[in-house]
């Protein structure tokens, strides 16, 4: 009994200490952020004037904040295009025994394995002779149709493993419609792997840079990303305002991380065995 | 069997897929399901809008991508012509070898760091720790933050003499400071140790799932049986992980081979170019150089290393799924 309870406060402490080697650099980030110009506490203690300064600095001279909104359009806008067709395109996919269902399939499964730097160049072209280089359309495009494969992948694969066909069944019997049988019986059924989806699209489009900055460059409407791109290139080498904007442009995702942490997880963990 | 499907599903479905199509799917579980099949059919134009925009963004211009490849694509070339494998071999008389080979060495290395904490850190915290909801939290949430924004942490960090904030702590026990980003092996290390700092997390939330995985009666029965700590996980945990190693293995090394922000910000490929990866290379050819045949060539390069590996990891899984 002795050593079990050892051991158990061995593991307590290698949990707790690892854990705060983790945060070592969540420290610097803040305690630089919130030292005054000028400051000579060495780096690593915490400032002895701390203050607010750089955050309202970084806030006011940065384009930090009209990219929020930005972010936040493009991050919806393309989230919720990729899951409206993703579902619809994965029902039939996932209920059919066609062979070109199955073809289908397998063609979108393709595109798991495209690297989206082989397609890069033809598209920035293609979105030049659109005329939608520098708005945020080429980008919402760009995350639909690169998204696209993995998502129906996963809906595809839940339907088929998870939704039981009785219950559509049984609503064609009941005399329900084929649409309404869709979207009153079979997208309720999918929630877990729908919310799976929207996470892991939405981080990894909020998070994105090598797209916008090849899609948006010059231009005035950017994400978070690019706004920390621009600033950092403009305040070379003052961190402490630096790190202020680094925060920032953080918290949103951070807040949002928390409040649904479970559920993050969860997905993070279910999409990504998938 | 479904004579309404094909005028709409043929134009997404080119040979490509016809040729996955015949062995895999009867096996997989969905044959007696699908094989009632009237659900659904009706609404055989279902897939279209998903197949037209991926057609547009993703297949036309992957195909494109590969034929200019073969061309003398650039910025100043108006009128492409074919010239066959010469921008393979500009680039690879250029220094794409070694920075093909640093990538995969990146990789290699991310990945073998990600996985051995990772799987440590999920061991832990899948036992009796106090808290263990907030640690996980916590070691997961640099994932969620943008990449870019955590090389520009690290670059700080490791920022050069008098400034960075190691330097400042070696300097302030009188060490000698050190230029870690004007050495390019102590950069790649950096880069590195930022990558394997973001992202050990996912490994270990995927190790965490795998390990819900193993029946705790299958471990107290090994452990009535006598079986130590180490060898209960050898011999009953290790085994049934086995997927989600592979799992990880080949998210990373993916991942690892299409590093791009981490570098841009901490590096920009420097000192000498000696930090570059496939795609920081591929990105300079395009936005400086205008080279675009050649950056296409790089990228088919890319294309056929992700290709492999994940030809490799699906032959893996599925050999591990016939053994369990």
């Amino acid at each position: 009994m002795k050593t079990q309870a050892m051991t158990r406060a061995g593991a307590n402490v290698v949990a707790y200490a690892a854990t705060i080697i983790f945060l070592i650099p969540i420290y610097i980030l803040i305690n630089l952020s919130l030292r005054p110009t000028g400051d000579t506490t060495p780096g690593f203690l915490p400032s002895r004037h701390a203050t607010l300064d750089n955050y309202i600095t970084a806030w006011t001279t940065s384009a930090l904040p009209g990219s929020i909104l930005t972010s936040v359009v493009v991050t919806t806008l393309s989230s919720v295009l990729v899951l409206a067709l993703a579902t619809m395109a994965a029902y039939p996919l996932a209920r059919s025994t066609a062979r070109l269902s199955t073809a289908t399939f397998y063609t979108f499964l393709v595109g798991l394995l495209l690297p989206f730097q082989l397609a890069v160049l033809p598209i920035y072209f293609q979105m030049r002779d659109l005329g939608l280089l520098g708005t945020i359309w080429s980008l919402i495009i760009v995350y639909g149709g690169v998204q696209m494969p993995f998502s129906i992948f996963l809906i595809t694969t839940f339907l088929r493993t998870s939704v039981p066909a009785e219950y559509e069944e049984a609503a064609h019997i009941d005399g329900c419609g084929n649409i309404r049988t869709f979207w009153h019986v079979v997208v309720p059924l999918l929630r877990p792997v729908l919310g799976t989806c929207l996470i892991l699209n939405a981080v990894g489009i909020w998070n994105d840079f090598f797209t916008p900055l090849i899609f948006l460059a010059g231009s005035s409407q950017i994400t978070i990303p690019m706004a920390i791109y621009q600033f950092v290139g403009q305040y070379v080498s003052n961190w402490p305002l630096i790190f202020a904007s680094l925060v920032i442009s953080m918290i949103p995702i951070l807040a949002v991380y928390l409040l649904l942490q479970r559920y993050v997880i969860q997905g993070f963990a279910g999409g990504l065995k998938g | 069997m479904m004579p309404t499907e094909p005028t709409s599903t043929a134009a997404s479905a080119p040979g490509l897929g016809a040729a996955f199509a015949q062995g895999e799917l009867t096996a997989a579980n969905g044959r007696r399901r699908r094989g009632m099949g009237s659900v659904g059919r009706s609404l055989w134009w279902f897939p279209i809008p998903a197949a037209l925009i991926y057609i547009y963004v993703v297949l036309v211009p992957s195909a494109r991508g590969v034929y200019y490849s073969f061309t003398n694509w650039a910025f100043l070339v108006k009128d492409p012509k074919w010239i066959g494998v010469q921008n393979y071999v500009d680039n690879f008389r250029g220094d794409a070898g070694p920075v093909a080979l640093r990538t995969l060495g990146i990789a290699i290395a991310v990945v073998v760091l990600e996985n051995v904490l990772g799987l440590g850190l999920a061991l832990l915290l899948n036992g009796k720790v106090k808290g263990r909801n907030v640690l996980r939290t916590i070691i997961f949430a640099p994932m969620v933050v943008s990449a870019l924004v955590v090389g520009y942490l690290f670059k700080y960090i490791f920022g050069p003499p008098d400034i960075g904030g190691v330097n400042t702590l070696l300097k302030a026990f009188g060490r000698q400071q050190v230029d870690f980003l004007g050495n390019p092996t102590w950069a790649i290390w950096i880069i590195i140790l930022t990558v394997v700092w973001q992202f050990t997390g996912s490994s270990m939330v995927i190790f965490l799932a795998g390990l819900q995985g193993v029946p705790a009666e299958l471990e107290e029965a090994a452990a009535l049986d006598g079986a130590g700590y180490w060898k209960r996980f050898w011999y009953v945990v290790r085994p049934l992980l086995a997927p989600a190693v592979t799992i990880n293995l080949m998210i990373g090394l993916i991942g690892g081979l299409k590093l791009f922000d981490q570098i841009f910000s901490i590096t920009g490929g420097g000192p000498g170019g000696q930090t570059q990866t496939i795609s920081t290379q591929l990105y300079f050819l395009f936005s400086n150089f205008g080279y675009y045949g050649r950056a296409a060539a790089l990228a088919v390069v890319l294309t056929i290393g992700v290709g492999i590996l994940a030809s490799i990891q699906f032959s893996v899984l599925r050999r591990q799924e016939r053994n369990t």
